[in-house]
């Protein structure tokens, strides 16, 4: 089972991350669960959403303490305590960030993706919603399977305009990544 | 179909294949995304039926208690305080015998304010003369939905079809959807012999004198009882049309030589699960899934309990001043059978609090070790106490 952390702040799309991450897993063949732990519904407050993703049921209904991967939308909730907590070893992180990735990696101890995915978005569809770039990162960085996937699972969720931003997004951000380099945690 | 879809989404679409006439609800967290997607199937034109808002759960209540007495296959559903403004008329719906489907997405209950899971919304009306089943998981809360229509006009009891609130009505996860046409004949359209009439007048719900009160209850009580085989063969009924039952009025999996069992209700199922597979050193167990609280099922409960030493019944509520509500009515059950297991109760989360994978092992442990049987929440921080509550 891979399980996944989604942090953000409201209104930034982490819940339709989780939801997204999910629904493509089940495109490629997977089965899948997401969920978000809401806390008070503001926008801007901090919003965490969790994954998982297996090749069975999956019955556990816990919230993700220890996961494989953690998507970070707003690199400014770095500084909150337990941003890392639990993370596997060998964990790894994607981050909607300009900061430079060997310098996260040196404070967190984890192999740290970083792109500038505000900026892609705005530039892609005119709104800052990091998701769909980060995904797309994520899965080319490490290919649990196609982004072909998330192109299908972004086709269930939107249309018009907002889907051709999105799909350009996505093939965008996986041709500009560095393919495969990370490697999926080895379960005991 | 099989898709990934979001529990809530999919309860909406299940209740749309049962083609109701009537729908009205209330918005409350967690059930919002439940009327919100009714609400969108109506506005897109793929449910037909009238959809009617409301301001309050009482009136929401009262409209379903009004459309299914004029013979109209109604549905609504609430969570929480929601359930708590709709009791009188709850308690009206199941007096009148009138056959309504509630989705109840469970959520505890104010004073303090709590947006999240546990079950004391439904265990507060749990004497109110509903049915009430469990679901441990969407695909189970989607096919039960369906179910829920059939059971409640054969029995002429209204059913709740409690859910976990977020842990299972915003979770996506892989769902079967049934096929419109195998509803459709499964589920014919709703005929209330009953019905209210203006060629045929009647009233109901109307004064009763202590002439007829008691045998006014007694009836409920015996529909009540009835209901059992009828949830029990409509479940059965299901698994033969669409290839997967729900389980009935309990399951029992596990090792069949178990000497310790785990019964709960509702998505903690799933976890238990997952920690019985985990960790096998933790020891044998059998896991007993309780789906039908009302009306409860003593003789199951008796039988699946046979041979074990001991029975850890989980609460996802507390009854201030008793302790556990399953835990005390499981007791109630047993009292009587011959060599009944030791029982263990515990509440454990409690207003969202999180239950981990480690809880199967710890639950377990604690059997061994405790030699204080009775009632505890198992899962309380001592130090979150006030000082003085210490």
């Amino acid at each position: 089972m891979i399980e996944f952390r989604i942090h953000g702040r409201g209104g930034q799309g982490s819940v339709s991350a989780a939801y997204l991450l999910a629904s493509a897993a089940f495109e490629a063949g997977r089965m899948c669960q997401a969920f978000p732990a809401f806390g008070a519904e503001r926008r801007g407050a901090p919003v965490v959403a969790f994954v998982r993703i297996d090749d069975r049921t999956i019955d556990l209904r816990a919230q993700v303490s220890a996961p494989d991967y953690l998507i970070v939308q707003d690199d400014t909730l770095l500084h909150l305590k337990g941003i890392t907590a639990g993370l596997k070893k060998g964990g790894a992180m994607v981050v909607n960030s300009t900061q430079d990735a060997a310098l996260l990696e040196a404070q967190f101890g984890c192999k740290v993706f970083c792109l500038p995915a505000d900026q892609l978005s705005v530039e892609a569809f005119g709104k800052p919603i990091p998701n769909t770039a980060l995904l797309a990162a994520f899965l080319t960085l490490m290919p649990l399977f196609e982004v072909d996937a998330l192109i299908e699972a972004l086709k269930r969720r939107f249309g018009g305009a907002v889907l051709e931003g999105n799909i350009a997004l996505a093939r965008q951000v996986a041709a500009q990544t560095p393919k495969g380099i990370w490697q999926e945690i080895e379960h005991a | 179909m099989r898709s990934a879809v979001e529990g809530s989404q999919a309860i909406a679409k299940a209740v749309s294949l049962c083609r109701p006439d009537v729908v009205s609800a209330y918005p409350i967290t967690p059930q919002t995304h439940i009327v919100e997607n009714l609400s969108k199937l109506v506005a897109d034109g793929n449910l037909h039926t009238e959809f009617v808002s409301v301001e309050s759960e009482f009136s929401a209540a009262s409209v379903v208690l009004g459309a299914a007495a004029a013979g109209a296959r109604a549905y609504t559903a609430s969570s929480s305080q929601g359930i708590l403004l709709m009791a009188e008329v709850l308690f009206n719906i199941a007096g009148m015998r009138v056959p309504v489907v509630m989705t109840v997405a469970n959520r505890a209950v104010s004073a303090p304010l709590s947006i999240w899971n546990d079950h004391s919304d439904s265990m507060a009306v749990r004497d109110a003369g509903w049915i009430q089943i469990h679901c441990s998981d969407n695909q189970e809360a989607v096919d039960t939905t369906i179910q829920a229509f059939k059971i409640s006009e054969e029995t002429e009891l209204p059913v709740m079809v409690c859910m976990d609130g977020f842990i299972l009505t915003h979770t996506m996860e892989v769902i079967d959807m049934p096929e419109q046409k195998l509803v459709d004949d499964w589920l014919p359209p709703f005929d209330f012999t009953r019905a209210l009439n203006p060629a045929a007048p009647k009233s109901i719900g109307t004064l009763v004198t202590p002439d007829f009160f008691t045998e006014v209850r007694q009836a409920h009580h015996t529909a009540m009882q009835n209901a059992l085989e009828v949830i029990e063969r409509t479940d059965s009924s299901f698994a033969e049309t669409f290839g997967r039952a729900s389980g009935g009025l309990l399951t029992v999996e596990g090792e069949e030589d178990a000497k310790i069992g785990i019964l709960a209700m509702g998505s903690t199922i799933g976890t238990l699960r997952e920690g019985h597979r985990r960790h096998p050193e933790a020891g044998a167990a059998k896991i007993i899934t309780l789906r039908t609280f009302r009306p409860f099922p003593a003789e199951a409960i008796r039988q699946a309990a046979a041979g074990l030493d001991h029975l850890i019944v989980i609460d996802r509520a507390i009854s201030p001043g008793l302790g556990g509500i399953v835990g005390t009515e499981v007791a109630a059950a047993l009292l009587g059978s011959k060599n009944p297991p030791r029982l263990h109760n515990h509440a454990l989360g409690l207003g969202g609090r999180d239950i981990p994978e480690t809880i199967f092992a710890d639950l377990l442990d604690s059997v061994t070790k405790s030699d204080a049987p009775g009632f505890s929440i198992f899962d309380l921080i001592p130090e979150n106490l006030a000082p003085e509550d210490r």
